[in-house]
């Protein structure tokens, strides 16, 4: 019966000397079986972060809280991203959540701070909600503008819109749009959720309300009074 | 007078009796006679594909709407609707400027912004659905504009 040594020294004659120069010093010290060992706690420590996160990025996951549940969810059930035609859908993280690497972890160290708001109790009831939800939703389009609108664009690409199979109205809009570098975001605000209160010069009732703009940077609502 | 107490309770119980009959004789819900295991036959009614403005049928109607307005949103803090038909985006928009009437109060005393009166836009501006009409419609405008 061969020891662990003898069959090491046996092996190690099979390979040539020159390959020995390459292996790094501590793989040496903890030997071939340790290291296969820890390549191998790597792939499973990886997949089980990875596998943690994507838990984190599940439909059910994000309405498990009553804040999502009850506010957000039910208004985004009532658009064509959560039900439609060919049951094709986006769900909250598909726009909520980056689907690179590096901005996807950016943004789940960023979300640290919501599960403090939570604790906190910030927005646990519609009416805190609703007194929050011009930040709220600020927040979101800022997101959305300086990123180009990538998280509509992981499904949309205006390079292959065919403008014939479009509404009027859309294919009139979108390739003007487009050539003045307008970006999702800028005309199609609130299509998942509601919006909060927009000034559109209705009465008194929206006065001193938020003025949402198309792109233009200066706010459109105002301009012609 | 136990008579008129027999009478009244006869003539009641045969009221009581005629009116259940009638009634379900003429009760008919909104599912027709289907009953609760078997799905009702709804029709399914499509909105119609988007168009040019479609012309008045006599003068002052509030124009249709000649497109889709699925998933717009006309709630306390937002009119869609307005988004693009109210005065300041209208032209941008090319779509129909909203009219100077709702721009008065009850009294027609001229208001900086639109009336609030006029707020529920779809009450009065319906989009259309390729649905036969129930009855045939014989009227004919005075006038047009």
């Amino acid at each position: 019966m061969e020891t662990k040594k003898t069959l090491l020294a046996r092996l190690g004659k099979l390979v040539p000397a020159w390959v020995g120069k390459l292996v790094p010093g501590w793989l040496k010290r903890v030997g071939p079986f340790a290291a296969v060992g820890l390549f191998a706690a790597g792939i499973v420590f990886w997949g089980g972060f990875n596998w943690a996160l994507e838990m984190t990025n599940r439909e059910e996951f994000c309405i498990s809280c009553h804040e999502m549940k009850d506010n957000v969810f039910v208004e985004y059930q009532n658009t064509i991203h959560y039900t439609n035609r060919t049951g094709v859908r986006a769900t909250c993280p598909d726009c909520h959540v980056p689907k690179e690497w590096g901005p996807k972890m950016w943004r789940k160290i960023q979300a640290s701070n919501e599960v403090l708001h939570k604790i906190l109790g910030t927005i646990d009831t519609r009416e805190k909600f609703l007194a929050k939800r011009q930040r709220l939703a600020e927040n979101e389009w800022r997101r959305f503008k300086a990123t180009d609108s990538r998280p509509c664009r992981n499904c949309h690409n205006f390079n292959y819109m065919d403008y014939s199979m479009q509404g009027m109205r859309p294919a009139r809009e979108h390739p003007k749009a487009f050539d003045e570098g307008k970006t999702c975001i800028d005309c199609h605000k609130g299509i998942a959720h509601q919006l909060p209160a927009v000034d559109q010069h209705i009465g008194r009732f929206n006065e001193g309300a938020l003025e949402i703009t198309h792109g233009d940077g200066a706010p459109e609502a105002g301009a012609g009074r | 007078m136990k008579l008129i107490h027999a009478a009244a309770l006869l003539t009641g119980l045969l009221l009581c009796c005629a009116g259940s009959a009638a009634a379900q004789e003429t009760l008919r819900s909104e599912r027709g006679n289907a009953s609760i295991e078997e799905e009702s036959k709804v029709n399914m009614f499509r909105p119609e594909a988007d168009k040019e403005s479609i012309p008045r049928n006599y003068a002052r109607q509030p124009p249709l709407v000649p497109h889709s307005i699925r998933g717009y949103e006309v709630t306390q803090n937002f009119n869609k609707c307005m988004d693009c038909h109210s005065a300041e985006r209208a032209e941008a928009t090319r779509a129909t400027r909203v009219g100077k009437s709702h721009y008065l109060t009850r009294e027609d005393k001229k208001l900086p912004n639109i009336s609030p009166r006029r707020y529920f836009c779809l009450q009065c501006h319906v989009p259309q659905f390729d649905a036969p009409p129930l009855v045939e419609n014989v009227y004919k405008p005075a006038a047009k504009r």
